[in-house]
């Protein structure tokens, strides 16, 4: 047997590159979420000295969300697997140019983000705002990620395929999946698409996608993370290495299905929420499983903890795993989620998720990763203390006072008097109520970013302090092309040598788990109750809903009523799936910063929307809401309501043939008629302004069941 | 009023077969799992979880 070692060398540059851009994009995305914080904390500060559409909430607070998933734990995500990836397999990346094309294209594709939400360009879909055409670049740079991975994998010298990898396919493999389903958008022009799914069914791709993008951008890659880096760091391995394959596929398996728990009590059928909400309960298996694995490791070598910065950011790390991944399956239960939803103990949770585990576990591998790449040792121990410090009562202080202003409004919006009526019938009034928490908040995020500052500096200071090895030897013996099985052997160990039956295997994993849950719901289109009364939007509030998409009123306002009697009292008849079928892309909402709008139609005056966009103060004295001046002084694009008409039909809106031909003409008639009505109240407006196709859509916004008569 | 919320999927033949398939498939993958899990052997389990504190980087 020949058994001549040969040699090679792991690259480091482009995990040098990974890590600058990562500590980049992550300060600047945790700045950009101070400022959307301290804009409902200090609301009128904002408004007084600092309105500008291009800072607006609505349009930055995707920016924020966007830059830490896709470009601060992106780039980490990146940084680790080309790390981790060559050395657990004893071989180089398979290619350069496609590690460098993944670095610039994925960069490239994060100053897009930066230019295009600032501007209002949107597709109006949480975590997933970007525009088609990006959209496109992105599925192509992850498939340039994931070719190399596979050759890198083909090319290996380490027969076995360690745990961390499996985790890095299943990444692979269902992000791939989840942003090509999610991401059909046909197109209106090169800054505009709409969602080819309308309504109910936009809802549950969505929410399909978003739940599983937590699942598999933001924790598969970082349990392969943890898989290798707290094993190196406490130089021990992992405790059970049958707990972490049991922990894979039952965490694979699971997670595929838990979207659903997003959309408890809303419009979504039932059979749906339900299996939702099973799967999210079992989730806590796999889930406390891996945790367990992960801190496990660490039995008997609890002591390195103390004087290891990577240890103890990991370990708090992995705990903040475990916390939120108890607190999910909680929360997906539907009598906790009624309570939870749109208020900000979601907010809370994520954060739990978001600083803690992402957070930490990144800090944790770049305190591993500089001093080797440098050939150093970390600059401060000190620094590194600090930053663990304020990183840690950071996390702490921002979510202690949100579960406190989520219970807080929860209580205040379902409580009535002993007359029956809503004890605060004003929703301002429940706002008002926790901006002081909303503050508290502001101060746990400042002390987060103080500390991860930090910590860049002292990162910063070691790699300046050593010097930089581009590249690292080592040896290994080559595999044999032809393996012959062992008599005997295990069957999964057909799977295990073979990366390309892993990723089938996955994909069909992942791919059962969002058929069944998705495909019915493609069936019953038919199904969905059509209400006769339901008619397609005009073109003038159809142009009016764009620039509520544009402006991202989703992220404070939700239009989806629950059947609970303090929300039907509040707002009116609850939401039914046959309303939004021509809602391209559907617009529920997940958060309640401010009142559900859906049937806010006819509630007011022209002249009250009017006045409340102009400043929301003038109506609502202390409301948090931005003022819209550019809305009233900025003509609308009609450009393309041609195009848009033509767009909606192709996806199924029956705009009748020969519509295109008049409709600038209704469109006058309609925004003529506001105009009539503003002047009524002393308004006086051109009938051109954006702000009249806003009046259009706000105005009839679920009125179309209003005077119904709906039979039971 | 309740036909808006509920009974969606009522017309569609054999939904109900939907949620079976889901729990026949997960017991099923699972138990596989667990069988496969427990039949590995110890060498070639403490062979495997080396693998990431090999090489020079420790």
């Amino acid at each position: 047997m020949s058994m001549e070692l040969e040699k090679f060398e792991y690259d480091n540059s482009i995990v040098k590159k990974f890590i600058i851009v990562t500590a980049l994009f992550g300060l600047v995305g945790m700045l950009v979420g101070l400022i959307v914080a301290s804009q409902l904390a200090f609301a009128d500060f904002f408004n007084d000295y600092l309105l500008t559409k291009y800072i607006s909430y609505g349009r930055i607070r995707p920016l924020h969300t966007n830059a830490v998933i896709f470009a601060f734990v992106g780039n980490a995500l990146f940084a680790g697997v080309y790390y981790s990836l060559p050395r657990l397999l004893k071989t180089p990346m398979w290619s350069k140019a496609f590690s460098n094309i993944n670095f610039w294209g994925w960069q490239f594709i994060i100053v897009c983000a930066v230019v295009t939400l600032p501007l209002g360009i949107t597709t109006g879909k949480e975590y997933a705002e970007l525009e088609w055409w990006i959209d496109i670049l992105i599925a192509l740079v992850w498939v340039v990620f994931g070719v190399n991975m596979f050759m890198t994998i083909i090319k290996r010298r380490e027969r076995h395929l360690y745990v961390a990898i499996w985790f890095y396919i299943a990444t692979f493999v269902t992000v791939a999946m989840l942003h090509i389903v999610n991401s059909f958008e046909l197109p209106v022009s090169f800054m505009k698409s709409y969602s080819w799914y309308a309504g109910v069914q936009d809802a549950l791709v969505q929410w399909w996608y978003g739940h599983n993008a937590v699942a598999f951008f933001l924790t598969t890659p970082f349990l392969g993370l943890m898989y290798y880096f707290i094993p190196k760091a406490a130089n021990r391995p992992v405790f059970s290495y049958r707990l972490s394959i049991v922990h894979f596929w039952a965490l694979i398996f699971l997670y595929i299905w838990a979207g659903p728990h997003h959309l408890l009590y809303t419009a979504l059928p039932d059979w749906a929420q339900s299996l939702g909400v099973a799967f999210s309960v079992m989730l806590i298996a796999p889930s406390w499983g891996g945790m367990l694995n992960g801190l496990l490791t660490l039995r008997g070598a609890w002591d390195r903890v103390r004087d290891s910065a990577v240890l103890k950011f990991m370990v708090v790390a992995v705990t903040c795993y475990g916390m939120s991944t108890f607190e999910g399956p909680l929360l997906s239960l539907k009598s906790v989620n009624a309570i939870a939803h749109y208020t900000d103990w979601i907010v809370g949770h994520v954060h739990i998720g978001g600083l803690g585990w992402n957070g930490f576990m990144v800090f944790g591998m770049l305190y591993f990763i500089i001093p080797k790449m440098w050939d150093t040792k970390i600059f401060s121990d000190k620094l590194a203390n600090t930053h663990f410090w304020l990183g840690t009562l950071g996390i702490i202080f921002y979510a202690l006072p949100l579960y406190w202003a989520g219970f807080a409004q929860y209580f205040m919006w379902k409580e009535f008097t002993a007359e029956g009526y809503l004890a605060y019938p004003n929703f301002l009034e429940t706002v008002t109520q926790i901006t002081g928490m909303y503050q508290l908040r502001v101060l746990g995020g400042t002390l987060y970013f103080v500390g991860s500052a930090v910590g860049v500096y002292n990162l910063w200071k070691t790699a300046a302090q050593g010097t930089f090895l581009p590249a690292e030897a080592d040896e290994a013996a080559p595999l044999k092309t032809i393996y012959a099985a062992k008599k005997g052997e295990h069957w999964h160990r057909w799977i295990e040598r073979k990366p390309v039956q892993m990723l089938v295997v996955s994909l069909v994993v992942v791919a059962i788990g969002g058929l069944l849950e998705i495909a019915p719901t493609f069936l019953i289109k038919s199904n969905i109750p059509t209400i006769d009364s339901v008619k397609p939007y005009t073109p003038l509030e159809l142009e009016g809903r764009d620039i509520y998409v544009r402006e991202g009123c989703y992220t404070c306002h939700s239009q989806m009523i629950r059947p609970f009697r303090h929300e039907t009292e509040r707002y009116g008849e609850y939401s039914k799936a046959g309303e939004f079928i021509y809602d391209h892309p559907f617009q529920w909402g997940s958060k309640r910063t401010g009142p559900d709008l859906h049937r806010v139609g006819q509630k007011y005056p022209d002249s009250w929307h009017f006045k409340h966009m102009r400043d929301p103060r003038e109506m609502s004295p202390g409301s948090i809401m931005p003022a819209y001046p550019w809305i009233i002084e900025d003509d609308l694009d009609r450009s393309l309501t041609l195009k848009k008409i033509s767009a909606m039909r192709t996806m199924g809106v029956p705009y009748e043939e020969g519509y295109e031909d008049y409709v600038y003409a209704e469109m006058d008639e309609q925004a003529q008629g506001i105009v009539d009505n503003l002047a009524n109240d002393k308004v006086k407006i051109d009938k051109n302004r954006e702000i009249i196709a806003l009046i259009a859509y706000l105005q009839r916004l679920g009125t179309d069941i209003k005077n119904q008569n709906i039979e039971e | 009023m309740l036909k808006f919320i509920k009974g969606h999927m009522a017309s569609i033949d054999g939904i109900e077969i939907f949620p079976l398939i889901t729990l026949v498939l997960f017991t099923t993958m699972f138990a596989l799992v667990l069988v496969w899990v427990f039949s590995l052997k110890k060498a070639e389990i403490d062979e495997v979880s080396s693998i990431p504190l090999q090489g020079n980087d420790n």
